[in-house]
């Protein structure tokens, strides 16, 4: 999230989208009410169904799932046609008056400029801004490879927003084509209600009003698709369009699904990153010079404004991260150990470590904290991959689908002998029995305190990985290896290295400091071994350490602030300062810059977030100020401090986001139509498919005619609860939501057996035939589509007492991934509906 | 501590004469105030009930509906019913209204109930079963006009929400409102409840585009403990049955109307009756023994 839960509540529009909050996030919603109730703020839910959200809903619109950005394509163009953008805003604050280079070409025939058939990359080089005075780029000697497109210093603007190549004459250009007639052929929403939509959305920015603000709220739903993140991107153009975003009751708002998924994030749970978004070293990176100088960027902007360009500090971050890990190991003379980093040469993301496993490569897999055969995509794969490996370790409180994969349907006594995978099973603990943080979506690390201890011979998650991790280092002391500092000059300095203690351990992550080191601006020096108050003091010279920057401020001298529970809120926007601690720096909007106009006054004197004081000559607030304290706003520093040019992305140059710097509209990968835009170029163009014997793709003329989606319900958490009686009370088995129109055709009624088909696998369930879905017409084609709640397997209360249907949903769903995120495409996919 | 108000009984089942120190104490009449327009379906009331009330899990069997079970039962009190409604106009709802006992200002099943104590009516408002006293009867499951109390054939006794008399007695809120994520739930006096539902009632008319929000508090059985605020007041069958007017069945109305007074009058005048008897008559003056009758003769008496 930009802002956080409790901000829903200062807003006065939200378009919920994506996402199924009231379902999912039913704690969270309770800030969508209070809008309502409070502000009399308007809900618009977008969804393929009609969910709980929608119950609650000003206007509902049925959506085809993975359409959402020609519906959001459509609004934009509805909100410059209508003029109803934040003008100021947009050319101060974004990119709009950017101009790009020459060869830019938009994707009328749906490719960008640079596309290479063969490869399915695009060269990014015209992706880019034009410089001001700027020549042809110097020609790389003959042999060596072209260097990688970069950033122009100067860039050639004009804040009229005529010239004809701005962004947002291009902007303007890309989404004239995305006409209610269009958008109703692609999504199947009537172009009445969609006008009607776009229009109540874009009505806070009406006659000119810039006090109201609109957020976005969405989840899953949106990033579950072969252009996920192109969607999330939309949604962010709109908010810059608007003027919504850095400010009370605006933003771009990820809902997290998971207590801590936010936490895992920013704790590099994803292959590409390091912790605090540091990007991984790849073998290209020589050493820590060259890894700096390529992922450290240099400020890029009009040559009278200003630029922060935060991530200039990215040295100070690696350092400091580098101490943190290596301890003393990590010398300047050394590099600070940054040649023990591994260097990714190519994806390792999650469809692609179960499709190595499948082609025997990856032998081993050790699953802590996640359910492998049930959350990913085409999972009878993952069952067959397992059958592969040599070994597997799960670490679970319930035996799983996962550590009994043998189990699976579909296969035989016979077939269970033949497998020779060993699996270990290790007695994990509860939630309820570990200390520590959790993330919350809206940033804030909360600690928490075990309400009870692990049963049994359970152990902590830490217990466990530091007593594998010791062994291992044992190994590599005794016997050496091909490369053991990397695991032996690991920093370990826990009191109890078997079992080191959370506290410990979110203290390293904080980081503190190896010298004195002092911060000039305020002249405060922090002494040696003491704990930094924040990322300001984190150094490229040794002198610091910091487990991940983004949380340092977290545990200071002060003590744990993600303990504080100061109910507070002096400003009434739901900042409560002292309760728990978010990131960046506690503060709790980010971007909260662009809450004022180019003087430093809010834009709604109501909702005082932060502002230039004319006396104190800084930014000061009820917030933290996201932005260089002393810069008066006469220089013009962009807000957008994390971006190199200081403004918000309308348009994304050199291929910070893979396929396209504007978002376009992609039919799904198995899809009921030709891409209405581009029939010729229906698909994402870079999305990965796999290509294994298992992994099939369904289209219409095999006779897949149905659209599937799947989604999660309130009374089921994941693979969890089908262990737990109440959960099952509530919700006893899996079903399949099927359209009553369709079932009426079918001759199907509800609790019927339905048999659900796609090029993968089989799913049988009971059919709950509901009006909460209807039929669709789709580019002139009535088209329907159905929905599979995830949560069931064979292992749990009713699998076991074989009451219940045993398959796993995602034995279903293809695996095709995004781009840039690399999430699989678990929404909009085909199959064939049968009675069974 | 000393603020906290222990229950005061106002009215008993089956109970003849008055309540003992029934008025000796004020008390506030409670109120839960149901906000269905604000209500997501996420059964965290439906959950708080069975655990605060310690109730034992049962099977449930998929039903064609997101609804847990089709109706409460004696261990399951609060329920939330989902009705997919195609309005007249084209429009569609999705609408969640948890259910549960209405806490009747004139309770049904207390007028049916024929056992001494079996169920109470506190001063607050609350209408409590005492299951010491319950009969199994099962007149009290005839007598409510919202179909909630539940017998369980093994104990034989008969179950319903209490509105947590034991946690509202000690001063805190009921369970289900505890649990509520959104807001949906409110508990306080009726008159701030029902100022709260009348001023979001304003609000949904004027903003929410809903002509027919109101106020769901049945006068036809004086009012209930339990008021919902309605997106469409002038149809509340469509929320699960809601009856539009609610009312005691007349057979039970009868019986404690009519019936029973009269039972009560003709017990008291045929007690003056025997007094005007006793006053008039006197004293029964022991009767000279009439002579045995002989039929088998003397042998056969000895034998008896």
């Amino acid at each position: 999230m930009t802002n956080g839960w409790v901000d829903i509540k200062n807003t006065d529009m939200m378009l919920i989208m994506g996402g199924n909050p009231a379902e999912n996030h039913p704690c969270g919603f309770k800030w969508v009410v209070e809008a309502k109730r409070n502000r009399n703020a308007k809900v618009i839910v977008v969804d393929p169904r009609f969910t709980r959200t929608a119950s609650q809903a000003d206007q509902f619109l049925q959506i085809r799932a993975g359409s959402d950005i020609a519906f959001l394509g459509g609004l934009i163009n509805f909100a410059i046609q209508n003029k109803r953008y934040n003008e100021e805003y947009l050319v101060n604050y974004t990119n709009a008056a950017f101009v790009v280079k020459d060869g830019f070409k938009l994707p009328d025939d749906g490719l960008y400029s640079g596309f290479d058939a063969n490869a399915k990359t695009y060269d990014k080089s015209t992706w880019n801004y034009e410089e001001v005075g700027g020549g042809a780029a110097p020609k790389p000697a003959p042999g060596s490879p072209a260097p990688p497109p970069m950033l122009p210093p100067n860039v050639a603007y004009d804040l009229s927003l005529q010239n004809p190549h701005c962004v947002f004459q291009l902007l303007k250009q890309q989404y004239s084509r995305y006409t209610p007639e269009m958008v109703e052929r692609i999504t199947g929403i009537p172009k009445d209600q969609a006008i009607k939509a776009w229009d109540t959305f874009t009505s806070i920015r009406q006659n000119g009003d810039i006090k109201k603000a609109g957020t976005i709220i969405y989840a899953v739903g949106w990033t579950q698709h072969s252009s996920g993140t192109q969607t999330i991107r939309t949604a962010a153009m709109i908010q810059l369009l608007l003027g919504n975003i850095g400010r009370a009751g605006g933003g771009v708002n990820a809902l997290r699904g998971h207590s801590n998924i936010q936490g895992a994030t920013d704790m590099a749970g994803i292959f590409d990153i390091l912790p605090g978004y540091l990007k991984m070293p790849m073998p290209a990176d020589t050493d820590l010079k060259a890894y700096l100088t390529r992922t450290t960027p240099k400020s890029s902007k009009p040559k009278e404004w200003d630029s922060f360009n935060y991530w200039s500090n990215t040295p100070a971050f690696t350092v400091s991260f580098l101490k943190a890990f290596y301890g003393d190991a990590a010398t300047k003379e050394n590099d600070f150990a940054f040649h023990w980093l591994p260097k990714i040469d190519r994806k390792y993301s999650w469809a692609e470590i179960w499709d190595d496993m499948y082609a025997g490569k990856v032998k081993a897999m050790m699953a802590f904290g996640m359910n492998g055969v049930m959350i990913g995509p085409n999972a009878k794969k993952n069952i067959d991959a397992l059958k592969k490996a040599d070994f597997l370790v799960v670490c679970e409180i319930y035996p799983d689908e996962t550590s009994e994969f043998w189990r699976a349907p579909g296969i035989t006594a016979d077939e269970m002998k033949k497998i020779n995978t060993t699996v270990y099973r290790l007695p994990g603990a509860g939630f309820a029995e570990k200390d520590g943080t959790f993330v919350n979506s809206a940033r804030w690390l909360q600690w928490k305190w075990a309400a009870v201890p692990p049963p049994a011979q359970c152990k902590l998650d830490q217990e466990i990985l530091a007593r594998i991790f010791l062994k291992v280092r044992e190994k590599y002391q005794k016997q050496g290896g091909k490369l053991p500092d990397p695991i032996l000059k690991v920093s370990w300095n826990y009191t109890n290295p078997n079992n080191p203690s959370l506290a410990e351990v979110a203290k390293e992550i904080n980081g503190k400091a190896l010298a004195d080191v002092t911060d000039q601006k305020t002249n405060t020096t922090i002494k040696a071994d003491q704990q930094l108050p924040g990322f300001a003091f984190l150094r490229d010279d040794g002198s610091t350490t910091s487990g991940n920057w983004i949380y340092c401020g977290s545990w200071t001298e002060a003590g744990a602030l993600t303990q504080r529970r100061d109910p507070l809120d002096p400003s009434g926007l739901g900042i409560h300062p002292n309760w728990a601690w978010s990131w960046p720096a506690n503060r709790r909007v980010l971007y909260n810059r662009a809450s004022c106009d180019v003087n430093g006054k809010p834009w709604d004197p109501d909702r005082k977030q932060v502002w230039w004081s004319e006396a104190k000559q800084k930014w000061v607030g009820n917030d933290i100020p996201d932005f260089k304290a002393d810069a008066d706003p006469k220089i013009h520093m962009g807000p957008f401090i994390m971006n190199p040019e200081g403004v918000g992305r309308l348009f994304v140059p050199i291929g910070a986001v893979a396929d396209g710097p504007f978002p376009e509209h992609y039919e799904p990968t198995e899809s009921p139509i030709a891409n209405p835009l581009h029939p010729n170029q229906s698909n994402n163009p870079i999305a990965k498919r796999f290509k294994s014997d298992v992994d099939k793709y369904g289209t219409v003329d095999q006779g897949y005619n149905i659209i599937c989606t799947t989604y999660r319900l309130t009374e089921h958490y994941h693979y969890w609860t089908k262990n737990n009686p109440m959960n099952v009370q509530l919700v006893p088995e899996p079903f399949v939501e099927i359209p009553a129109e369709l079932a009426d055709q079918m001759g199907l009624r509800g609790g019927e057996k339905v048999k659900v088909t796609s090029a993968r696998a089989e799913y049988i369930a009971k059919a709950m035939v509901t009006k909460r879905i209807k039929g669709m017409m789709i580019d002139g084609k009535k088209t329907y589509q159905i929905g599979i709640p995830i949560h069931w397997g064979y292992r749990g209360i009713a699998e076991d007492e074989g009451k219940t249907a045993r398959i796993p949903a995602n034995f279903l769903s293809p695996a095709v991934i995004d781009p840039n995120a690399y999430t699989p495409e678990f929404k909009g996919f085909l199959v064939k509906l049968e009675k069974a | 501590m000393s603020d906290r108000k222990t229950l005061q009984v106002q009215r008993i089942s089956g109970h003849p004469g008055p309540v003992a120190g029934a008025g000796t104490q004020r008390q506030e009449k409670l109120c839960k105030l149901i906000d269905t327009t604000t209500c997501i379906g996420c059964k965290a009331c439906e959950v708080a009930c069975v655990e605060w009330n310690d109730m034992p899990f049962q099977p449930t069997l998929f039903d064609n509906t997101y609804q847990t079970m089709p109706d409460t039962n004696w261990n399951y009190w609060n329920l939330i019913k989902f009705n997919e409604v195609s309005n007249d106009d084209g429009s569609f709802q999705w609408l969640m209204r948890k259910h549960q006992c209405m806490h009747c200002a004139d309770p049904g099943c207390l007028a049916a109930c024929p056992a001494d104590g079996a169920i109470v009516q506190y001063s607050n408002g609350i209408v409590d079963f005492e299951e010491a006293n319950c009969i199994g009867c099962q007149f009290c499951v005839s007598g409510c006009p919202f179909n909630v109390p539940k017998f369980n054939p093994s104990t034989k006794k008969v179950y319903k929400c209490t509105l947590c008399s034991d946690r509202v007695g000690q001063g805190l809120e009921p369970a289900c409102i505890k649990s509520c994520p959104t807001g949906c739930l409110h508990f306080g006096t009726k008159e701030d409840m029902l100022q709260l539902a009348s001023t979001r009632v304003t609000q949904l008319q004027q903003h929410s585009g809903m002509k027919e929000a109101g106020i769901y508090d049945p006068e036809t059985i004086g009012g209930t403990s339990v008021v919902y605020i309605l997106h469409d007041a002038s149809n509340p069958e469509k929320y699960g049955g809601l009856p539009k007017n609610p009312r005691i069945p007349i057979a039970f109305t009868l019986w404690k109307n009519w019936f029973k007074p009269i039972g009560l009058i003709a017990s008291v005048m045929a007690f003056a009756g025997v007094i005007l008897h006793y006053v008039t008559e006197g004293p029964r003056r022991v009767q000279p023994q009439p002579p045995v009758r002989e039929i088998d003769g003397g042998e056969a008496r000895k034998e008896n």
